[in-house]
């Protein structure tokens, strides 16, 4: 049965994942902090907002939905989602890319709770198209949902894969775009223009909408919505979003991608978190 | 002699196996073969042509078989072996060492088996570049009996697989009933004294001319490049003088004559050793294999020409 939800527990999830993230960058300072900020509301979404099924004790559960994170750099913020959850120890967060430590800069598939090798951009999607062909043989109603940058649309593969799930009807497919509009050297929209992204995903046969990528309310409607609709499509949603979100200093930066926090740009940004 | 193309064989096999087994799937890139009409027919939901999407095809095959599918991913060698070698790279290579995937790459018109389609056609690469990658198994059969033995293995061998298949119907070199051993990785068709030749697919049955019209020379098929039994391999090698390698790939460049020479040199062997095969160049001329294979110096008179220099030694 599924319950209401609190939104208002839902963001203060958020800020202390947010919280959190900023804290093991601070650890690891070779991580991508400006991408994992502007994905923390969808990941809170997915997985306190009762829309995917999975189950910590058993990673690999059969009836689990699958998440792709094709984004893997932008995704440090599920470091302290999975350990909350209970993949793996609080403690582990502390250890962050040390030496016995599995938390790396990139998270892989050596890390409870992630699917796939990811950090390699433009892979999750063809991937997903195969699990989701299994899936579907198999009768299961489990869901795949692939967490996508916007810049990784840039990859040619990414389309192979769009092209095939619309042939198959992989309805059992929704794809998150987290659409913070900045590549590694500029905004997107000055390198490959991809915008409106509806109209291109639309022309390639997928359901598509676009949401604000930081309102819980409306990742959590939509994404539920999606998983429920077995219409013979695949779903994209395209998730409005800021790259470095709650961050001034990484929000203001066009080359905030790269950008490392100094300990008292952290300091600051903690205070400044709401 | 029987000649049959080993796609064919091995394809009539495995959809055979398809009947008994519902977790293997066939995905082709746009490439076709007479023995795949009948598993298009027959299993028309795990026969999936992916389109002319190399890259996809790959991506595809581990998404299934993460899910615990058995997977086989068929298109022209040199696509499936370059144009998607990222994701072979990532998603086979690197990902079966955490979770194994059991995706079978087969790349058919090995060398210039597709002789006057010209450079992108041909695959002088593969042999080096797939044997590089840790966690692949790379096997190059010489026969359409190899071949069909490598259903059952491939099946039952968990772990990311490229298959080197040459596009013409080559002569039958072994019978089923010879009991091959696949995990040895070669086989030691003739032997002879002195000399020995290494080859490995389509070259194989030149070595063998040569050693029919010579005599006496050894003829070793190797036809799993990886994993091989190096050991075994120098117990071979270390009855002879001198090894000549002859591949349809590039030489120095990390195939099959890099692996035969760092056989030998990790036991400090003081066998000779020289390279048949194309050198550092790519074949933009027209003509038969034949031709092709003399104006680059690996046709039948000039290995001929090098065995009897090596044994007035």
């Amino acid at each position: 049965m599924s319950l209401p939800i609190d939104t208002q527990a839902l963001r203060r999830k958020a800020l202390w994942v947010r919280r959190e993230t900023l804290r093991i960058h601070g650890l690891a300072p070779e991580t991508r902090i400006a991408s994992s900020l502007s994905a923390v509301e969808l990941f809170v979404g997915l997985h306190y907002g009762d829309v995917m099924a999975f189950n910590p004790c058993n990673p690999r559960w059969e009836g689990r939905d699958r998440l792709i994170i094709s984004k893997g750099h932008g995704s440090i913020c599920y470091y302290p989602i999975l350990a909350d959850l209970g993949y793996f120890g609080s403690d582990e967060l502390d250890h962050i890319c040390q030496e016995g430590s599995f938390l790396g800069g990139i998270p892989d598939t050596i890390i409870p709770g992630y699917e796939t090798i990811n950090g390699s951009l433009g892979h999750g999607l063809g991937v997903a198209c195969g699990m989701a062909l299994a899936l579907k043989s198999r009768k299961s109603d489990a869901t795949i949902f692939v967490m996508l940058g916007d810049g990784e649309l840039n990859e040619g593969s990414v389309w192979e894969g769009i092209m095939f799930a619309a042939q198959h009807g992989l309805d059992n497919i929704v794809a998150i775009i987290d659409n913070n509009k900045l590549c590694m050297l500029d905004r997107c929209e000055k390198i490959i223009n991809l915008e409106p992204l509806e109209k291109r995903f639309s022309a390639f046969d997928w359901e598509c909408c676009r949401i604000d990528g930081h309102d819980l309310d409306q990742i959590c409607a939509t994404l539920k919505a999606c998983k429920g609709e077995r219409n013979g499509r695949p779903k994209a949603v395209i998730a409005d979003t800021i790259k470095g979100k709650g961050v001034p200093v990484l929000e203001s930066d066009t080359l905030c991608h790269i950008k490392s926090l100094s300990a008292q740009e952290l300091e600051t940004a903690l205070e400044g978190l709401v | 002699m029987i000649s049959r193309p080993m796609r064919d064989v091995f394809i009539e096999t495995l959809c055979n196996r398809m009947t008994s087994n519902e977790n293997i799937w066939f995905l082709a890139a746009d490439l076709g073969s007479p023995a795949l009409d009948r598993m298009r027919e027959e299993f028309p939901d795990r026969f999936i042509n992916v389109g002319i999407a190399e890259q996809n095809l790959v991506n595809v095959a581990t998404g299934l078989a993460l899910e615990g599918q058995i997977v086989y991913g068929y298109a022209i060698a040199p696509f499936i072996s370059m144009r998607a070698y990222e994701q072979v790279r990532v998603n086979l290579s690197v990902s079966s060492q955490i979770r194994p995937v059991n995706v079978n790459l087969i790349g058919v018109g090995s060398g210039v088996s597709y002789q006057v389609s010209g450079p992108t056609h041909h695959c002088l690469e593969d042999l080096s570049i797939m044997r590089l990658l840790p966690n692949m198994t790379v096997f190059s059969p010489s026969d359409a009996t190899l071949a069909e033995t490598f259903v059952d293995y491939s099946i039952a061998n968990n772990g990311p697989k490229y298959l080197r298949f040459d596009g013409k119907a080559l002569p039958q070199l072994y019978q089923k009933a010879d009991r091959i051993q696949l995990e040895t990785g070669f086989c030691e068709l003739i032997h002879g004294s002195d000399v020995c030749l290494v080859s490995t697919g389509f070259m194989t049955h030149r070595a063998l001319l040569v050693a029919k019209e010579l005599g006496n020379v050894g003829v070793i098929d190797l036809f799993m490049l990886k994993p091989l039994r190096s050991d075994k391999l120098h117990d071979a090698l270390s009855a002879y003088r001198h090894i000549i390698t002859m591949e349809e790939a590039f030489i120095n460049a990390g195939g099959l004559d890099s692996l035969v020479a760092s056989v030998l040199t990790e036991r400090r062997s003081d066998i000779t050793l020289d390279r048949i095969g194309f050198n550092d160049s790519y074949v933009f001329q027209l003509g038969s294999r034949d031709h092709l294979h003399r104006i680059n110096g690996m046709d039948e008179a000039t290995v001929t020409t090098l065995v009897n220099r090596l044994r007035s030694r």
